[in-house]
């Protein structure tokens, strides 16, 4: 039938499949390892040579990392305000970073040309794993920087502007890495799938589109994963009166 | 059917939770105090000494400039002041020549109306003379005229 057989053609895209390292009896899902180990040290060559020779007056790759500076900086500002936003700025940073790079380096590098064992490599922010781990560190950083900006002050948030909000406010805690986490996996899993999926039945120009629209929407979910990020952190440090 | 083993049970599929989740969290820590060392402390420390300098000549410039617009009201105002000099001097110096020029044209007229006083004075002694010449001379003709007419008769 041709149903099952398109079926059966889909599980070519081999969606679920992991690459299992074994240490001790811990079981950790290698290709996400991989990947970000090659886009993180990308990352981190190209900043080393940026950073390499700076100077007053910037040139080449120092005027790039200026800007990406100044970006991250702005982002941090707007959403964490001026008082705390320079001990944040390098989680923030760091986060869009990782989540840029993780999203375009899994869109723009043809991984699949590469075969494994099992699994396949692919943007490390598609395994549920990575989105869930970023999205637990936001939640400890905006607990830690508001129990450090306020003490226990800080619950006076809980029950602000009422105590009706109390239960509102306990919920997010909960929906607030939920969707953050869920969010960055779908977006980019879906991409990779739609892309994947696409390439498989028409392989001509009919993916190139879809490809583009997978770099904007990568773009764009490493900007909503670093803003949320910081917004959530600027409203556990912002004081109400 | 289910090819794609999508929420699998105990080995893989796409929600297969382990051991990579804290490791990735622990990687992104790392990864923050790598690129804070590496990428945003540096670069920070250029661009906010960059904005710190930009910032200092702008108020430097502002002082300068203020300092300029001070001077050029000063300039201004002793412009005024040596203005309003010239033409108190130039004023001065106009009523001193119209006093000298009235002066030389009282002495002048003086002494015009002194030498036209003389001459007048000399006309009329002089008219006087000649009409006491004439007259006599008219005595002493009438005097021959009236000797002849009495020798002839």
């Amino acid at each position: 039938m041709f149903f099952n057989s398109l079926l059966t053609n889909f599980a070519a895209l081999e969606v679920g499949q992991h690459l299992y390292w074994q240490i001790g009896n811990i079981r950790l899902h290698g290709q996400v390892f991989l990947t970000s180990w090659i886009l993180l040290g990308a990352l981190l060559v190209f900043i080393s040579l940026g950073t390499k020779k700076m100077e007053n007056d910037p040139k080449g790759l120092q005027n790039l990392l200026e800007f990406l500076w100044d970006y991250i900086r702005d982002l941090a500002r707007t959403q964490i305000g001026e008082k705390v936003y320079r001990d944040w700025m390098p989680f923030i940073g760091t986060l869009f970073l990782f989540v840029f790079v993780s999203n375009w380096g899994g869109a723009l590098i043809p991984w699949r040309l590469i075969k494994l064992p099992s699994g396949e490599l692919g943007a490390p922010t598609a395994d549920i794993n990575t989105t869930i781990a970023l999205a637990l560190l936001v939640s400890l950083s905006y607990f830690y920087a508001g129990l450090s900006n306020k003490g226990w002050r800080y619950f006076e948030y809980y029950v602000h502007p009422t105590p009706i909000m109390l239960p509102f406010k306990i919920l997010e805690d909960f929906t607030k890495p939920l969707s953050l986490s869920f969010r960055l996996f779908g977006n980019i899993l879906a991409d990779e799938l739609v892309v994947g999926v696409l390439v498989f039945l028409v392989p001509l120009i009919l993916p190139i589109p879809v490809m583009f629209l997978g770099l904007f929407t990568s773009a764009i979910q490493a900007l909503i994963f670093a803003t949320l990020a910081a917004y959530y952190i600027g409203e556990a440090v912002e004081e109400h009166h | 059917m289910l090819a794609f083993n999508f929420f699998g049970a105990t080995e893989g599929g796409l929600f297969d939770i382990n051991a990579t989740l804290p490791l990735m969290a622990i990687q992104v820590v790392a990864l923050t105090y790598i690129l804070n060392s590496l990428f945003f402390k540096p670069v920070g420390n250029v661009v906010e000494k960059r904005e710190k300098f930009v910032s200092n000549n702008i108020i430097e410039a502002k002082n300068k400039l203020s300092e300029v617009k001070k001077l050029e009201a000063d300039l201004l105002t002793r412009l005024q002041s040596a203005r309003t000099e010239a033409q108190r001097i130039v004023s001065e110096a106009e009523n001193e020549s119209d006093k000298l020029y009235k002066e030389a044209l009282e002495l002048a007229n003086n002494e015009a109306n002194a030498s036209k006083e003389k001459a007048r004075l000399e006309i009329e002694s002089q008219t006087s003379a000649a009409r006491d010449q004439l007259s006599k001379q008219a005595d002493d003709l009438s005097e021959l005229i009236v000797n002849r007419l009495i020798l002839e008769k």
